[in-house]
């Protein structure tokens, strides 16, 4: 950052924390950036006239007479349509040997959306995998997880999701990525053609995990600058999230915070819901829509920070190994599309919704099936047929590996019904049974 | 530093301050004069001003929390004190509108984004209103008495003696019918000493306390229909009644919430949508300037007024917003009215009064959530009941807020603390939802107190039926046994078991999907009117109390599954249409078969 004529410095430091460090400064802004030695810091406290700093970085190195000059703003971002096909760091500042953007600044992590300026979302978005187009429609202007564990190819399964979604801009904002999903994410959008389209904040696993906090902020600015003033439809795409809370927690605990529940800040809500809440349809006919990674440890949705997110996003998409067939599925109980119904049987086939509330229903038969059947009981003939059902479903539908129209998906769920079941044990409303059941 | 003797008093000179320290929304302010715990104030910061609520004092230092974001604030900024505490404006006016969490009108704040210090006024200035005077002169009033009205949307609106007086006063004038604005004069009272007091159509009353211009509160005693079956059938609510919804996300809160909404028998509809999703709130927006209110064939629009601070709206606002919410309910009971109030969701709220907590370095309660936290949750629920007003007339505020419980554990402190105070229990199951059983209250678990009330027993009995009641603890106990031989037939198998548990289970089926389960999404099934629960209820009794035959427990399954069937499409059609009463006919066909 660069020294302006009439920038004050100054050169005495009263304490240095692990992550903070305070001084003695007149006339700073709540929030505003300065810089340490040239590492880049934030107020989060003032006292009088004694400022804390939040170094992102870390303070390792600082000495007390270090050089702290203040910029007079909260951290900020150009833009413009240069933007477009960079690498950035968690800063903003680009790491793709390119030059500096030249363009508006604009202070990240800005106002919300006035309510009643939103406009509903309508418009689906179709990404040929049924566990998703057929059983959780995503729909513009959403924001939605997956739930994934650590081992499971979300950051695969986002890229191929963000490439078909047909979206004008996709922002990715990577938290904690390791240096081998960066790389994987800039080959596939490189080898899709759609480099340009593309716009990347990364954080990797080498730099100072505080400094994720700055990502999706940035991300989301630049998602913001492309919906408004462009009224482009922009896919934001975050991974992982969790490693965001994480960082969360740190600079909690380092400013002696008292935690809530497995040790995230009491605030953690908040935090998220800022965030996600940034998914917007515009009036002005751009928007934002946020598809982000939880990562779980071990499956358990009741950790603080998959929970506060459920209760944030709308909707999720759980990720799960079906051994049965030995492919990732979309687990159609834990998942749920909260936007679905805006789109489905209305911008989708009239039957769409029966189909998918059928499909799963039998799934779950299935389910019981199974059980039953691990517990040593006798499957009637029922059960027997559920079974069987199951898997072509998993299969054909429920697989990740899937891309095929969203008519095709209906289609392939009522031929599953007819092949291995009556008409009430289908149970679907007979005048749609009548139109589309009898293929 | 003087403690001013009563919250209302205006001050005589208004006290400044100064910043002293910023920590998030939390700012010190060093005060010139008198500050009264939970006094607005404003930081003057270059154009724009900053609301804010004083929330702990010490020596000259007030606490202050900022209902914005304090971003780019400075130390030494200029703090004007106004010498209310937060106040919600009362008039014509407030139905229809949405609001944000201190009733600043949303629709009139200009651009997309919502800008710092934007605080556009509740109500409109220069609209008129048919005004039509109700009182004479001469008349002793009180406060709350009605002294005209005027017409809001279709409701007589009540303009009434503000709250915030005290003893008896007499009218000296009033005036004639006509087009006033809320400003104008429309009554001089004479207070005890002669002395005149000019009466505008707008008040104003602080959120935090409630409004007692009534009579008395009994016990409430009224069923209040909601169309929604496994609530009006198995656990009802009362008008002036309380009950949460607690559940895991995804288990159907907010949809459960919105068919409240639209379904609901009352006069007005008040939601706060509390720290929750934008979208939602959205949905509402788009959705009910187009619905039908089924019981006045008005728009749901014209009956209801929302209160939306979402999830990315200021934190502190939060708070506000639900008891600016309740205040505009007292209000509108004070007039007679029918009042629905829902809160989604009040463990948002909860989690505002933490954050808050923690950076005023309290020492926290479980869940670091505020020691306090019990009593704030059940004075708020108190504020809720039935009210005979002083004219006789009576009113009601039902509220029913959605908790949403840290991952779906219903032992964590904000679920505990308002089950001790509501008293209607829609208890929403991850299992039910899971497999799709909409909407997934767990009929079981869930209860309403106030079937055990004498005085709701002998309403039901007069207005609705004799069985109700009765028929109410037979599904419920119908549900508990279909459960147990669920169990023991999952542990002893389905060939170990006599055929008689499987008819036994799958009869607690035929109560579960023809009653407890209900289409929120169809246009018929959506909202069931009481007589048609009454019917469909006396049916699946009667059922019940059959005694099929079956050879074996493989005859079992796909019978009743055929009955289900049949059932779900009469729930499907029209009551009493053509097509109802075929499936009707097809139903006891069916039954024939096996009785």
């Amino acid at each position: 950052m660069q020294t302006s004529a009439f920038q004050k410095i100054y050169t005495k430091i009263n304490n240095i924390t692990k992550a903070t460090c305070s001084l003695h400064a007149d006339g700073v802004g709540y929030e505003e950036t300065a810089t340490v030695n040239g590492k880049l810091a934030q107020v989060v406290k003032i006292q009088g006239n004694l400022i804390t700093l939040q170094i992102f970085s870390g303070t390792e190195g600082i000495p007390t007479n270090a050089e702290v000059i203040f910029s007079g703003h909260a951290p900020i971002l150009s833009v413009s349509d240069e933007l477009s096909g960079r690498f950035f760091n968690a800063h903003g500042q680009p790491i793709d040997g390119g030059p500096e953007i030249d363009g508006k600044p604009v202070e990240i992590g800005g106002p919300s959306v006035n309510p009643v300026r939103r406009k509903q979302p309508s418009e689906l978005i179709a990404t040929g995998i049924a566990g998703i187009d057929l059983n959780n429609t995503l729909v513009t202007g959403q924001k939605i997880p997956f739930f994934a564990d650590p081992d499971q190819p979300y950051n695969q399964i986002m890229a191929m999701v963000a490439l078909r979604a047909k979206a004008d801009k996709i922002i990715l904002g990577g938290m904690g990525l390791t240096d081998d999903d960066y790389l994987f994410f800039k080959n596939v959008f490189e080898n899709a053609g759609a480099t340009d389209r593309i716009v990347s904040f990364v954080n990797t696993t080498e730099d100072p995990p505080v400094e994720r906090l700055l990502v999706p902020d940035m991300a989301l600015t630049a998602a913001e600058y492309f919906a408004t003033e462009k009224n482009q439809n922009v896919l934001v795409l975050l991974t992982d999230m969790t490693l965001y809370a994480d960082a969360l927690s740190i600079v909690s605990n380092r400013m002696d915070q008292i935690p809530s529940k497995d040790s995230m800040p009491g605030s953690l809500y908040s935090d998220l819901a800022r965030l996600y809440e940034k998914a917007v349809q515009f009036p002005t006919g751009g928007s934002v829509t946020i598809i982000a990674v939880t990562t779980l440890s071990g499956g358990d949705i009741t950790h603080a920070i998959p929970d506060n997110t459920g209760y944030i996003t709308e909707g999720q998409l759980f990720l799960r190994k079906d051994s049965d067939i030995g492919k990732v599925i979309i687990d159609p109980f834990r998942s749920l599309s909260r936007l679905k119904q805006l789109v489905i049987g209305k911008k989708t086939g009239e039957d769409h919704p029966q189909v998918m509330n059928t499909a799963v229903r039998l799934f779950a038969d299935a389910a019981n099936a199974k059980t039953k059947s691990e517990n040593g009981f006798d499957l009637t003939d029922y059960d027997q047929r559920t079974l069987k059902f199951a898997k072509e479903y998993s299969n054909q539908l429920l697989a990740v590996d899937i891309n095929i129209e969203i008519e095709e998906m209906i289609n392939t769920g009522w031929k599953l019904f007819n092949k291995y079941f009556t008409k009430s044990e289908i149970g679907i409303k007979d005048e749609i049974y009548e139109k589309y059941g009898n293929l | 530093m003087s403690v001013r003797k009563s919250k209302f008093n205006k001050i005589k000179m208004n006290t400044k301050g100064k910043v002293k320290g910023i920590i998030a929304n939390l700012v010190i302010v060093e005060a010139d004069g008198p500050v009264s715990q939970n006094e607005i104030c404003y930081i003057i910061m270059y154009d724009v001003k900053l609301m804010a609520e004083v929330i702990k004092i010490t020596g000259n230092n007030a606490y202050i929390q900022v209902f914005e974001s304090t971003r780019g604030l400075k130390v030494n900024t200029i703090v004007e004190f106004t010498g209310h505490m937060l106040e919600a404006t009362l008039g014509p006016g407030i139905l229809s509108k949405n609001f944000d969490g201190l009733q600043h009108d949303l629709d009139k704040m200009e651009g997309i984004f919502l800008k710092k210090g934007d605080y556009a006024p509740a109500l409109e200035d220069d609209k008129l209103w048919e005004f039509k005077p109700i009182s004479d002169i001469g008349d002793i009033v009180i406060p709350g008495s009605w002294l005209g009205e005027v017409k809001e949307n279709w409701m007589p609106h009540k303009i009434m003696v503000p709250f915030k007086f005290q003893g008896k006063y007499s009218v000296k004038s009033i005036a004639a019918a006509g087009k006033y604005s809320i400003n104008d004069t429309i009554a001089v009272l004479y207070d005890s000493n002669k002395n005149e007091i000019p009466i505008t159509m707008v008040q104003k009353w602080p959120v935090k306390i409630p409004i007692k211009a009534y009579k008395k509160k009994p016990r409430p005693f009224k069923l209040m229909e909601t169309g929604i079956r496994v609530i009006d059938s198995l656990n009802p609510i009362v008008e002036g009644g309380t009950g949460f919804i607690p559940g895991p996300f995804g288990t159907g809160k907010t949809v459960l919430q919105h068919a409240l909404s639209k379904q609901a028998e009352a006069d007005m509809i008040i939601i706060a949508a509390c720290g929750e999703r934008a979208n939602e709130v959205v949905e509402i927006f788009a959705e009910f300037p187009k619905l039908d209110d089924p019981r006045t064939g008005r728009k749901l629009t014209e009956r209801t007024t929302i209160i939306a601070n979402t999830s990315n709206m200021p934190v502190a606002a939060r708070e506000a917003s639900v008891y600016t919410a309740m205040t505009i309910a007292e209000y509108y009971r004070s007039m007679g009215l029918k009042i629905l109030l829902l809160a989604d969701s009040t463990s948002r709220w909860a989690q505002a009064l933490r954050e808050m907590s923690n950076r005023m370095e309290e020492l926290p309660g479980p869940d670091a959530f505020p020691m306090d936290l019990p009593a704030i949750i059940s004075n708020f629920y108190a504020r809720a009941g039935f009210v005979y007003l002083n004219n006789g007339k009576s009113g009601s505020v039902t509220f029913i807020g959605t908790v949403s419980p840290a991952g779906g554990n219903l032992k964590e402190p904000v679920t505990e603390s308002t089950k001790k105070v509501a008293r209607c229990f829609y208890a929403l199951s991850q299992e039910r939802a899971d497999s799709k059983r909409y909407p997934a209250i767990e009929a079981v678990d869930s209860y309403s107190k106030y079937i055990e009330y004498p005085e709701l027993q002998k309403y039901i009995k007069e207005n609705i039926s004799e069985k109700w009641v009765d028929n109410i603890m037979l599904a419920k106990n119908i549900l508990i046994r279909g459960k147990e031989t669920y169990e023991q037939i999952n542990i002893l198998g389905n060939d170990s078991v006599p055929v008689d548990y499987h008819q036994q289970f799958w009869k607690s089926e035929v109560v579960d999907f023809v009653i407890l389960q209900q289409d929120a999404f169809d246009t018929v099934d959506a909202s069931t009117p009481i007589e048609r629960q009454q019917y469909m209820m006396e049916k699946v009794l009667n059922i019940y109390r059959l005694n099929f035959k079956f050879e074996s427990f493989e005859e079992v399954n796909p019978y009743f599954k055929r009955i289900i069937n049949t059932c779900k499409q009469m729930n499907y059609s029209k009551y009493k249409s053509k097509k109802f009463k075929i499936f009707e006919t097809e139903l006891e066909e069916i039954i024939q078969e096996r009785t």
